[in-house]
């Protein structure tokens, strides 16, 4: 029955119709993940109103082709412009970034498509598999086991910690204390939301990762002045060796491809922490570290197989059982009833047929997906040799467009600068970002877990044998880290290398350490007076939190240069190629920026930040900036009227609300 | 100062309205028409959420039966639990039939407890369209319970709950539980009816609820593979607002039935009371379409034949299934009964529930 199904499957697929359709999911999502910051969702959310009363597998076909092309081209963002292109691949960035400055970004581009490539395949074979065999591993991830997990993922901080772990610790606790924002899992009491709407259901995660790496990597490039490419050559050449990297390492490409799918068949991870797990996991099974943070090919093969094949993966309970392990996967549902599809045990019975519909589309456009990207790479690069003062502003209209996505309110682009000029800050004095994202990423599911294993079964329930399994692993990979670490002396540089800081002042790092103190410290103070359960969970980071940051101080107050914890990226020889754009003016721009939507509304302030920043950064020509504006503006009509939003609005809509055309008001 | 001139105009529209009215009845309500324009369907939920669903299904039709043919879009309003978005409807959506609100229970329930950040008031609202829906709550066999005359012999037998919140959706399973006397631990925190379920299939939650449609996909399998049993089903309102059986379950008993076969007499008190009222806008007047405050009334009277006519449809009753249910639609007339269980409740019953999330579960609403 199983091969007739996947036959009779493969024969709908590869008819004219059904590709037609693939291929605006396809093209929808190659769009999506060009674009940095949006993902699935946003994909999702542009095809959804076509489906209904469409053929039922037609409108699955589209839908699914959104999946495989976005893990491969949102590599585009991350690696040409050191900008997360969905949240998914924000990893990719720490190797694939600095290959590009190198000159290398085909290279990197080709190995992350190949790596991208194959772990889709592995994922959609895992999909045809599993989902008849996978309903007793599913069922056997309880509350413990998920927690266990998170744990798994918060080990992987002490491999991402760089050069001293109490940053990375604190790092990861300031992550965690962000992430605690909001209701309470188990009592849903509201904790450090400042009594408003907004922060009840806590931040949402695209806002922290354009904040903590799309803002400060746009201040830096802006600094520069230049285009990001420094050698003559767009993407430099080396397309082949690119393919022979991910040939050399196809063993490890497998083997995240495995984890990747693992990881994506447990409902309740959710996938975007995978891509830190296979990071820190090529880290520490790697002998040679030292090249990782400053462009190891490794790093990017590992986190394009792993988030490639969790798509498959994550398919799995979703048609099993209903439960969507991601926001994109929770619109694919809707798609599903909307056709009259209940997920459920019917798709391995029933309608078996629409399973390998839904595993073959998947496949297919991988295939189509993977052959687009290599197909639009040179011209896509071609953005990296424009002087980067003209890219700035649309990568702003982009990045702040995606951020108002989760809430469409202003105070999602307060929440962006806000965190974008704590990314800063992050950076220039070497606190380990991703530490503090994987933190932040995890806090809830974390809390949530504990908290349901403990009141499910009580501690027994970390008697438990797949427990016992996870904590073993966690355990052997933190100790094979380090002892490979010590046997190397090599640590992982995710925040570069801080030149001799005797010449530069201290107090600056000292000022922000405090700063970060002042967090855990007011943590403390909010939270201490809620119920024991509200409680326990942000105290316990609130403490653990405070002494990671005392040790960190305190070499920084004795001025202990040699430490660890000393950092000071602005110490570096300032240089010569130095523009007009100095991070403190960076950040006025961006505060303009958004004060003016709070008062004209977005779309009039998109138009006036674009004619600002061309005329007084950029320096174009009148013709230019009315143009570059224009292009601006299209992009934006397109976008809103497509996905039919409303955008952030200010003063001007308050008052004039009746009278004003669209889109200044919608 | 904007706010009172717009309800100024309001006023004075619907004065207009009223005075063209009484003068000519009939011939005004045919002066709607909708040609060339577009309805925005508000939702204040983010895309693929249950209502998103429900209003994406019912978009087509309302276009196709309202005069004029008007194309009807979907605009999620998300964040704040469905609060934001209601509460900015409330404030600005204009009265002239070209914009029109769909909520759910969980936006019923903060304003039904009186939770301080809700700006609106769902007496302001002109209903169109309420969607019921209907759950099943079972347990596992293992429990040795073959229905609900049996539960009694649980005694003090704790019982594990899954739920998504105290004061979510949850609540009226939560009442139901406490209208029963059964002894239930909720664990918090889910994120959905599906981690429930999922939770219940390890043997982590010894009791659970699915609605509908994932209690016959999912739960049914389970019924025959005899590890479930279904105990009740909320059931749904009749016109006369009476409980009946739930149409898709018709041999499994409904809530005050599964009372009586549990106690032998008929449920009542404060807290039965509370009950019925979040039942009511949790399940039985699940989904409300409104028009905002003053919209003339012939532009209120299509909107109620259009939903008419649409639940009527022949298409849509043949693909009804997975988004609706068997249930059935209140259009026309018949909303405004059903709109008001969903949407109001006794001060007593009110209080207790506040007092009883309070002290059981630490819940403030101030």
């Amino acid at each position: 029955m199983v091969t007739e199904a996947i036959l009779s499957a493969l024969s709908n697929v590869l008819t004219f119709q059904h590709i037609q359709y693939l291929m605006i999911g396809v093209v929808t999502g190659l769009i999506v993940g060009v674009l940095p910051g949006l993902g699935g969702i946003v994909g999702m959310s542009l095809l959804l109103p076509f489906v209904y009363g469409m053929e039922p597998t037609l409108a699955l076909a589209m839908l699914i082709g959104i999946l495989p092309v976005l893990s491969t081209s949102d590599t585009f963002a991350s690696i040409l412009m050191g900008i997360p292109g969905s949240s998914a691949s924000q990893a990719t960035i720490l190797d694939g970034f600095p290959l590009a400055k190198k000159g290398q970004a085909a290279r990197a581009l080709s190995a992350a498509f190949s790596a991208s490539f194959i772990g889709g395949l592995f994922g959609a074979v895992v999909l045809t598999v599993c989902v008849l065999v996978a309903r007793p591993l599913i069922l056997s991830f309880g509350a413990a086991e998920l927690f266990m997990l998170t744990m798994f993922g918060l080990s992987m901080v002490g491999t991402l910690a760089g050069n001293s772990l109490s940053k990375g610790i604190a790092a990861c606790a300031a992550g965690l204390a962000l992430g605690a924002v909001g209701a309470a899992p188990a009592t849903g009491e509201y904790r450090m939301e400042f009594g408003t709407l907004y922060l009840m259901n806590g931040l949402p995660l695209v806002i922290v990762g354009l904040a903590l790496f799309a803002i400060p990597e746009i201040g830096d490039l802006l600094r520069r002045n230049s285009a990001i490419a420094q050698e003559g050559s767009p993407i430099g050449a080396g397309w082949k060796q690119g393919l022979k990297d991910t040939w050399v390492y196809r063993w490890l490409t497998l083997r995240l491809a495995a984890l990747g799918a693992v990881l994506g068949m447990i409902p309740g991870l959710g996938g975007s922490v995978v891509d830190w797990i296979a990071y820190g996991h090529v880290v520490q099974t790697s002998r040679d570290k030292s090249q990782f943070g400053k462009g190891d090919i490794r790093g990017v093969i590992a986190v394009e197989s792993t988030t490639a094949s969790k798509d498959g993966g994550g398919l799995v309970p979703t048609l099993l059982f209903g439960i969507p392990g991601s926001g994109s996967m929770a619109i694919f549902l809707a798609g599903m009833v909307l056709i009259g599809l209940q997920p459920g045990p019917s798709m391995v019975s029933t309608n078996l047929d629409v399973t390998y519909t839904i595993v073959w589309s998947l496949a297919l456009a991988n295939v189509l997906g993977t052959a687009l990207c290599i197909l639009l790479a040179p011209a896509i690069a071609k953005i990296t040799i424009v002087r980067y003062p003209l890219v700035a502003p649309f990568m702003i209209l982009v990045i702040t467009f995606a951020a108002f996505q989760p809430n469409r309110s202003l105070y999602d682009l307060v929440a962006l600068v806000v965190l974008g000029i704590v990314g800063i800050l992050l950076r220039r004095f070497g606190w380990p970002r991703p530490a503090f994202l994987i933190g932040f990423v995890l806090a809830t599911q974390s809390e949530r877990y504990l908290y349901q294993a403990l009141q499910f079964s009580g501690w027994n329930s970390f008697q438990r044998p797949i427990v016992l399994i996870i904590a073993a692993i966690i355990i052997l990979s933190i100790g094979f880290s380090m002892y490979s670490q010590r046997k190397s002396g090599t640590k992982i540089e995710v925040e570069g290398k801080s030149a001799a800081t005797a010449t530069t002042a201290m107090w600056p790092q000292v000022a922000f350490t405090l700063a970060i103190m002042g967090l855990f410290v007011f943590t403390f103070v909010e939270t201490i007076n809620l119920s024991q359960l509200g409680r326990i969970f942000p105290v316990s980071i609130a403490l653990v939190g405070m002494v990671a940051a005392a040790l960190v101080l305190w070499p920084q107050i004795r001025g202990n240069r040699a430490s660890g914890a000393v950092f000071d990226a602005e110490s570096k020889e300032p240089a010569e190629s130095e523009g007009p754009m100095t991070p403190l003016k960076y950040i006025g721009w961006l505060v303009g920026f958004v004060a003016s939507i709070a008062v004209v509304g977005y779309f009039l302030a998109v138009i006036g930040f674009f004619v600002a920043f061309l005329r007084i950064i950029a320096k174009a020509g009148w013709l230019q900036t009315l143009l570059l504006t224009l292009l601006g503006a299209i992009i934006l009509m397109i976008l809103t009227s497509a996905l039919n939003l409303i955008l952030p609005e200010g003063l001007l809509q308050q008052y004039f609300y009746d009278r004003l055309p669209w889109p200044l008001v919608s | 100062m904007q706010a009172t001139l717009r309800r100024l105009k309001g006023a004075v529209a619907a004065a207009f309205v009223a005075a063209s009215l009484t003068a000519a009845a009939p011939a005004a309500a045919q002066e709607v028409d909708f040609s060339g324009q577009t309805v925005e369907w508000w939702i204040p939920f983010s895309e693929g959420g249950g209502s998103d669903v429900w209003a994406r299904f019912f978009a087509p039709y309302l276009s196709r039966h309202l005069p004029g043919n008007p194309n009807v879009i979907i605009r999620n309003v998300p964040g704040g639990g469905s609060i934001t978005g209601t509460n900015e409807f409330a404030a600005r959506a204009r009265p002239n039939g070209l914009q029109l609100l769909g909520t759910s229970g969980s936006t019923q329930f903060p304003f039904l407890l009186g939770d301080s950040r809700v700006r609106y008031d769902y007496a302001d609202f002109q209903p169109v369209l309420v969607s019921p829906t209907g759950g099943v709550v079972y347990i596992p066999a293992s429990a040795g319970v073959a229905d609900a005359s049996e539960l009694g012999e649980l005694g003090e037998t704790e019982l594990v709950y899954a739920s998504q919140g105290a004061t979510s959706l949850d609540l009226v399973p939560m009442l139901a539980f406490e209208v029963l006397g059964l002894n239930v631990r909720h664990v918090f925190g889910m994120t959905g009816r599906g981690d429930g379920r999922l939770a219940f299939e390890r043997g982590e939650a010894t009791i659970d609820y699915q609605t509908s449609s994932a209690y016959l996909t999912n739960v049914v399998p389970l019924v025959e593979a005899g590890t479930a049993v279904p105990l009740f089903s909320y059931g749904v309102l009749d016109a006369e607002g009476n409980l009946q059986r739930d149409p898709s379950f018709p041999e499994i008993p409904h809530f005050i039935e599964a009372y009586e076969m549990m106690h032998g007499e008929k449920p009542s008190g404060v807290a039965f009371e509370a009950y019925m009222s979040f039942f009511g806008s949790g399940f039985a007047a699940q989904k409300p379409a409104m028009l905002p405050k003053d919209t003339p009334e012939n532009i209120v009277q299509a909107y109620r034949d259009a939903f008419a006519a649409a639940a009527k449809d022949p298409e849509l009753i043949a693909s009804a299934g997975e988004v609706l249910g068997d249930y059935e639609q209140a259009v026309g007339d018949g909303v405004v009964p059903l709109y008001k269980v969903a949407t109001t409740i006794d001060p007593d019953a009110r209080e207790w529930v506040r007092t009883y999330l309070n002290e059981n579960h630490s819940v403030m609403l101030d």
